[in-house]
């Protein structure tokens, strides 16, 4: 379906990440949002706050992370699309509704403008270096899927597709922003409505009586009904059956979590969004997400203009992660170089992936600013030797 | 035989037939608070598609499962900020959180607080046995001064909350308490409390004989129903600040507070109406 034009403010604006966030989570259809202030977060809530009243929905400030993060899982079950806005130590409050809402499969977009850790850290400084705890966070087997923009133009039109892809797979969809791409103002072009495309809800068809919860085909993702419809639904963070009900054993734990975790990882193929640029020929690899990706995308121009033959990928879905590419470029070329706001997340994931068929370097960082180019130009060419 | 015992228990429709039987102890005082909600929703009669229960974690935790209506069963101490968002996506619902005393007083105390000082519409039902049944009788904020817990196995020495005090402070418009013994008053303190718009606390205090009673050597489940029979004392309209409880002592039961203020959703769609020109009403109207 199309975006409703309510939630659209067609033009082109001069906007930064954090607000253009809030548009296209508005073009999208998100019509709640339970927040809680956090730096460098707090714009896009502030956004949120004034614009739903004309919209038609509702935000909320709540007492603390932990109750925004649960209070969008309400607004879900009773048929909203739903949002909640963070930075690092407030992520990590969220953690346990995380688990909440993978096991009960509630579709819903958590906001991650990250900023220096751990703890306080460096609250109004960038840093990406919540990758693995948005992948491993919550207790307990499960999957997500994490988005990376690295503008404010990409703030906008990913956000439209973190919410279609939380809707088509009832996973928590993490927006990894960092303090850059959230402060950086640069042009940002909004779509006609018609031109939006929206993943409504899976509503199910069932009558009340029929319906299971937890029933699913061969997409391994069930279908949904809204409290007040009827249904008497029962929704339990307990493991449970296909009705919804507590099933405490062995049996339909390892049916309710291999479906859990099999509906991302049997369905990777179709979450692979890596951004190319002169893979033919190359022998070395930059590799990077987020605002490192403009920061490692001067350093490769500059590379090549020294002659050397390098691509760059950039992982715009960085999870579920994109091992195949990974492995199959390992077997020609030299290297992988790995830039990223952390002290080596990513990296990990890349070093799996090629499992020792050629170098991973990576290039860690502890973060409250970018890269020098220079210093991904120096690994570039060293491993262009 | 006779004719009664062969018709149906007319609580039996509200409740999921097919999770039976439930999980509680002999004694436990949980089922007689379900009984009484049950009654309070026939009487009530409320549209029973349009009234969800949202529960938290522990033995109460699980009322929430066995009621025939749209029903979750959340994380520990947040049945009220999962309520909150529910209420507020949906405000037809009628929006019930069912969930103990250490639930909603411990881990969930900042949430009661807020939510109460928001007067979001809720009804917030905290069957009160005094201990974490759950997880084998540990300390709660609601032990008693000198009741023996697996974690105060000297006696407890933290004074526990005055939770109708604390409900009022914090903002809700109804507060009132009774035992699992005042059966009939409980009933028509829910249906009251059902009928209520904003925020609604009713405490039932109920025995936990596994791990409170037997500990403190008070006997079982009846022992404790007869103690709250011979101890308990009307006072309607008592000042909260005076109703606290002791360890086996005086039990000030009844309805304290009932008052009136804009919850939060009104308040929100009063305001905006009046400061923006183009506001969109979140409502009755909209669902």
């Amino acid at each position: 379906m199309k975006a409703d034009p309510k939630g659209v403010l067609t033009g082109v604006h001069f906007m930064d990440g954090d607000h253009a966030a809030c548009e296209g989570a508005l073009a999208a259809g998100c019509r709640f949002v339970a927040g809680y202030p956090i730096t460098p977060s707090t714009e896009v809530v502030e956004r949120f706050a004034q614009r739903i009243p004309l919209i038609g929905g509702v935000f909320i400030q709540m007492e603390d992370e932990v109750a925004s993060s649960i209070a969008i899982q309400g607004a879900v079950w009773a048929g909203k699309k739903a949002m909640t806005v963070t930075s690092g130590p407030g992520l990590s409050l969220m953690m346990e509704h995380v688990g909440l809402a993978a096991l009960t499969e509630a579709p819903l977009v958590i906001v991650d403008v990250q900023r220096g850790g751990p703890s306080t850290g460096l609250p109004t400084l960038p840093g990406q270096a919540d990758m693995m705890q948005v992948k491993w966070g919550s207790h307990g087997d499960y999957e997500i899927i994490a988005l990376s923009p690295n503008s404010p133009q990409e703030c906008f039109d990913l956000m439209i597709r973190a919410f279609n892809l939380s809707e088509t797979y009832r996973v928590p969809v993490f927006f990894m922003m960092d303090e850059v791409v959230g402060h950086m103002t640069e042009r940002v072009a909004i779509p006609e409505p018609s031109e939006i495309e929206i993943v409504e809800r899976r509503w199910s068809s069932k009558k009340p009586g029929e319906y299971k919860a937890y029933a699913t085909g061969a997409d391994m993702v069930p279908d949904m009904v809204k409290a007040g419809d009827g249904h008497r639904i029962h929704i339990t963070g307990l493991t449970h059956d296909e009705r919804g009900y507590p099933a405490l054993t062995p049996a339909a734990q390892k049916k309710l979590v291999e479906r859990l975790v099999n509906k991302i990882r049997l369905r990777r193929h179709e979450l692979v969004d890596v951004r190319k640029d002169g893979v033919d020929g190359a022998e070395v690899v930059v590799a990077s997400f987020g605002i490192t990706s403009r920061v490692a995308q001067a350093a490769v121009e500059e590379a090549r203009r020294k002659g050397g033959k390098v691509a760059h990928l950039r992982l715009v879905i960085a999870w579920p992660f994109p091992d195949k590419l990974f492995q199959e470029l390992s077997r020609r070329v030299k290297a992988f170089i790995v830039p990223e706001l952390n002290m080596g997340q990513m990296a990990l994931e890349v070093e799996r992936a090629v499992a020792g068929r050629c170098a991973v370097v990576p290039i860690p960082h502890a973060g409250g600013t970018v890269h020098e180019p220079a210093a991904i130009l120096e690994k570039i060419m060293e491993s262009s030797r | 035989m006779n004719e009664t015992l062969k018709a149906e228990n007319p609580v039996l429709p509200y409740l999921r037939q097919d999770r039976l039987p439930h999980i509680w102890c002999p004694g436990c005082g949980i089922g007689s608070t379900v009984n009484c909600f049950a009654r309070a929703l026939t009487e009530s009669k409320l549209d029973l598609d349009k009234v969800a229960i949202v529960s938290g974690i522990g033995c109460t935790g699980r009322v929430a499962g066995y009621m025939n209506l749209d029903s979750f069963h959340t994380t520990h101490g947040r049945a009220i900020p999962f309520a909150t968002g529910l209420k507020l996506g949906n405000p037809n619902l009628k929006v019930v959180v069912y969930s103990g005393d250490g639930d909603l007083f411990a881990i969930g105390g900042n949430h009661f607080v807020h939510a109460a000082r928001r007067n979001m519409d809720l009804t917030v039902i905290c069957v009160n046995n005094s201990t974490y049944g759950m997880t084998g009788g540990q300390v709660a904020p609601t032990t008693p001064l000198g009741a023996t817990q697996t974690t105060m196995p000297y006696g407890n020495f933290e004074p526990p909350f005055n939770l109708p005090f604390l409900a009022e402070a914090c903002g809700a418009v109804f507060v009132a308490r009774w035992t699992v013994f005042h059966v009939r008053q409980l009933i028509r303190t829910m249906k009251e409390g059902l009928a209520k718009r904003g925020f609604v606390f009713i405490e039932v205090l109920a025995p936990c004989p596994t791990l409170y009673s037997r500990r403190n050597k008070l006997g079982d489940g009846v022992d404790q129903v007869k103690y709250y029979k011979e101890r308990s004392a009307v006072k309607d309209g008592a000042d909260t600040r005076e109703v606290g409880l002791s360890f086996q002592g005086d039990i000030a039961v009844g309805k304290f507070v009932d008052r009136d203020r804009p919850t939060w959703l009104d308040a929100m769609n009063r305001h905006y109406s009046s400061v923006l020109h183009d506001y969109h009403e979140v409502g009755h109207a909209e669902d």
